[in-house]
């Protein structure tokens, strides 16, 4: 709940992966949500650089985001701090990314998360899964407790 | 905006500790408990009880009302639709982003193939 876990089967090596992950030309190509413009890249990919990131969607906005590395393992494991720029969501919050080599390609575990405190985050993702699943479907389709 | 961000960061550090969330998903399946009903599964006293129910009625995951000597204590929705949304706002982005990602690479896995033949 306070974390977002996605995964990916990408037929792909880790090391294409990676580098896809964090090269400027490169991220260019696929960074966003649709197919809108990315109009600037910066990327400092090593522990403590930076990064800021800028793109355009089809409807016409543009956003920012922006956080520092806090791990890089090329081609394993990618971490950085993550904060939308402007007013947008003034919070920080984790990004990490793994990649493991399956076959002759690459499974990709990406979580993004709100607390940064480790030990919280893991204990909450223990006693996660499960239970409040059940409370969570309950609420985002509305069907009890309403407002 | 900064007070929300405040209100997400309490919302979520409430939702950061498995009792809590027990007494959570307790109260959404019964709609309501006393106090000393939500005490009883758990092997705390009775104080440790209040004071993760102080920590939820903070966060305003849940109210308490008082008729006489018993407190009731019922769900109050409002803050994890607000965190579901945080959530969900990051899985449009990145769940696309991703699908993209890997198109991306598995082309480039393509070109890379190609070039070594």
């Amino acid at each position: 709940m306070t974390s977002l876990t996605l995964v990916r089967r990408i037929a792909a090596r880790p090391a294409i992966v990676f580098d896809a992950l964090t090269t400027p030309d490169d991220i260019a190509c696929w960074w966003g949500p649709d197919a809108g413009p990315v109009l600037a890249v910066q990327v400092d990919v090593r522990v403590g650089g930076s990064f800021r990131i800028r793109f355009r969607t089809l409807d016409g906005s543009e956003h920012e985001s922006s956080g520092e590395y806090l791990e890089v393992i090329r081609p394993t494991r990618l971490a950085m701090s993550w904060r939308w720029s402007g007013s947008e969501d003034p919070g920080e919050s984790v990004v990490e990314i793994d990649l493991r080599a399956i076959g002759e390609g690459t499974e990709l575990t990406f979580t993004h998360s709100r607390l940064r405190d480790e030990d919280t985050r893991r204990s909450h993702e223990a006693g996660w899964n499960g239970a409040l699943d059940k409370l969570q479907r309950n609420l985002a389709s509305g069907q009890r407790n309403s407002l | 905006m900064v007070n929300n961000d405040a209100e997400l960061d309490r919302t979520f550090a409430a939702l950061g500790d498995p009792t809590r969330r027990a007494i959570l998903v307790r109260l959404e399946r019964e709609g309501g408990a006393t106090v000393s009903e939500l005490a009883r599964p758990f092997a705390i006293r009775l104080p440790a009880v209040m004071k993760h129910l102080g920590v939820l009625d903070d966060a305003g995951l849940i109210t308490r009302s008082k008729a006489g000597r018993v407190v009731t204590v019922r769900l109050a929705p409002k803050p994890m639709r607000t965190a579901l949304e945080w959530l969900r706002r990051y899985e449009r982005f990145w769940s696309s982003s991703l699908d993209r990602l890997a198109s991306y690479a598995e082309r480039k896995e393509t070109e890379t193939r190609k070039a070594a033949k």
